[in-house]
């Protein structure tokens, strides 16, 4: 029109303009804000309590692997040699298994001496002698070397055991060292799903705030719209709020996390004490922390990002 | 630079608020639209600013058919139009100055260029002693100046001004006026609603009337070349 190009001389260049609106808009969100301190607070809270409880259930569940990977230097290894085994063999066998790298310890059950105490703790002296045959093996006991970022050094250990000419059968004791990872297995689930219902929460905490937000800033949408901003630029604004909830949501959870551990370390290294252990609760590593955060403004984005899509179109000047 | 082709408006209600409206408005052209209450006017000016939309004929804005304006078009078209409101249309929780700058803020100027505008618009309409203060604070003349202030701050092709005068006292309104001569003589486009019949006669520029939402009197020609 007439005089538009009058008006190009002062104007910045689109990029340009493209960035200012940013960042001006960006620092604008915050002021608003901190403009309404008791309803952002409370917004913030909720998100860094829905975070901080998985957060913080993640770094006990990884603390108690942490704990159940050293009860696994207890995990011993049965090797059953064959019933025609002499002893004199066996000690040759157990000389040879010695040298293995993934072998720490080893010992021999002498059949005779296993057959010997069998009767006296079972009490089946008479049965068994009427057996005439002792029917019990050689049995050596293996404590294996462990790697915790090798699970799988163990079995194949246990695979070179049982491929020896004179073992029956090799085997790992610990049934119940599985059952607990499968049990941690099954908690790391369980925190998966809490995370999830509480994420999908915080989703939806965002998006009533910033619902109310566009209620409330109604008569400026409408302005802005009269006066030619375009739906981006409306739009920007509670964006930006959304992410920045999303931020401090997320550092505050991450101090929150850190807190709850701090609060409960001195008492379970007085416990770890107690036990002659030097065990300390570990927190959320850095990147872990900045994991939570990413994925914190990734809420707030996405939960403002639906209100906005949800509520700004109602809204039309007349 | 407006053209109305036999516009109808029928809102929602069943209420035909235009009917069969035709003129041609050309560049650089300031005139005055008048009408009894509830004759049409701010509905006109709410079609060429696509606030509402034809039921029937066409609209030409700049040659641009308004009818093929998609939505995501509207607001670059409206950049170009500066828009007294009849009812204000202020933010209240903003500062005088916040609402002025709001057009430039769109369009992205720089923070020097938009102080340094702000206040010449204020200047104009003699507000500028009130750039910090409230609109709640300001008298109803003085809330329809900041209106202005904020139609002209970002140097429309076009102003459409819905009764910018209402509130004002005549001397107060003869200087508006005065202010949108001014404007008409470095090329914009104007084009005021108003009941102010005396006040439009001293102006001496064409007069549109509506009545019942159809044309009762027109000083500008029908179409483009007449
Ligand atoms: N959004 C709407 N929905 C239904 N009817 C409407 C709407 N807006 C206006 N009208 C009707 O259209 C008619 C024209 O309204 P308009 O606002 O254009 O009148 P006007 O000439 O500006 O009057 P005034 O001088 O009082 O401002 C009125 O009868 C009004 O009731
Ligand atoms: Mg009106």
């Amino acid at each position: 029109m007439v005089k538009a190009d009058n008006n190009q001389i002062a104007r910045s260049s689109p990029f340009k303009a493209w960035a200012i609106n940013h960042i001006r808009t960006l620092i604008a969100s915050l002021g608003a804000m901190t403009r309404q301190p008791a309803s952002s607070f409370m917004t913030v809270a909720v998100i860094a309590i829905a975070l901080a409880l998985p957060a913080g259930l993640f770094v006990l569940l990884n603390n108690a692997s942490n704990i159940s990977i050293g009860w696994d230097n207890s995990a011993q290894i049965s090797v059953f040699l064959k019933a025609d085994t002499s002893e004199k063999q066996a000690q040759k066998l157990m000389g040879k298994l010695r040298l293995y790298d993934d072998v720490a310890q080893i010992s021999l059950i002498n059949k005779k001496q296993a057959l010997k105490e069998f009767k006296k703790i079972s009490g089946f002296g008479d049965a068994i002698e009427a057996l005439g045959d002792n029917p019990l093996p050689h049995v050596l006991t293996i404590q294996p070397v462990i790697d915790a970022n090798r699970p799988d050094k163990i079995h194949h250990l246990i695979k070179q055991l049982n491929q020896q000419k004179q073992v029956e059968l090799a085997q790992l004791d610990l049934q119940w060292v599985k059952r607990l990872f499968a049990m941690l297995e099954i908690a790391q689930r369980a925190i998966w799903v809490v995370a999830s219902l509480l994420g999908i929460a915080v989703l939806l905490v965002v998006g009533n705030t910033i619902r109310l937000d566009i209620q409330n800033r109604r008569e400026e949408i409408e302005v802005t719209k009269l006066i030619g901003g375009t739906d981006a630029f409306i739009r920007r604004p509670f964006l930006y709020t959304g992410l920045w909830y999303g931020i401090s949501g997320g550092i505050s959870a991450w101090l929150l996390t850190a807190l709850s551990i701090s609060l409960l370390d001195n008492s379970v290294e007085h416990l770890a004490s107690l036990y002659n252990s030097g065990f300390q609760l570990k927190g959320l590593s850095f990147s872990e922390g900045i994991n939570l955060i990413g994925f914190s403004c990734f809420l707030g984005l996405s939960g403002s990002w639906i209100a906005v899509g949800r509520h700004l179109s109602e809204i039309e000047p007349s | 630079m407006i053209r109305f082709d036999n516009v109808c408006k029928r809102y929602p209600g069943g209420y035909e608020a235009l009917n069969n409206v035709s003129f041609h408005l050309p560049r650089g052209e300031m005139a005055f639209l008048t009408g009894h209450s509830g004759a049409g006017k701010s509905t006109l000016l709410k079609l060429i600013a696509l606030i509402e939309r034809p039921s029937r004929g066409n609209l030409l804005l700049d040659g641009i058919n308004l009818s093929s304006v998609g939505n995501s078009k509207v607001p670059y078209i409206r950049r170009n139009i500066g828009i007294v409101f009849q009812n204000h249309h202020l933010l209240y929780d903003r500062t005088v100055f916040d609402n002025v700058s709001l057009p430039l803020i769109i369009a992205g100027y720089q923070h020097k260029e938009i102080g340094k505008r702000v206040r010449a618009a204020l200047d104009q309409v003699g507000l500028l002693k009130k750039e910090k203060s409230a609109p709640i604070t300001l008298s109803g003349g003085e809330q329809q100046r900041v209106g202005i202030a904020r139609a002209i701050v970002h140097k429309p092709g076009l102003l459409l001004a819905d009764e910018p005068t209402g509130n004002l006292d005549p001397e107060l309104s003869k200087e508006i006026m005065a202010l949108f001569r001014r404007f008409n003589d470095v090329g914009v486009t104007v084009l005021i609603a108003s009941h102010n019949l005396e006040l439009i006669k001293q102006m001496g520029n064409p007069v549109i009337s509506l009545n019942q939402g159809a044309l009762s009197h027109n000083d500008l020609s029908v179409t483009s070349h007449g």
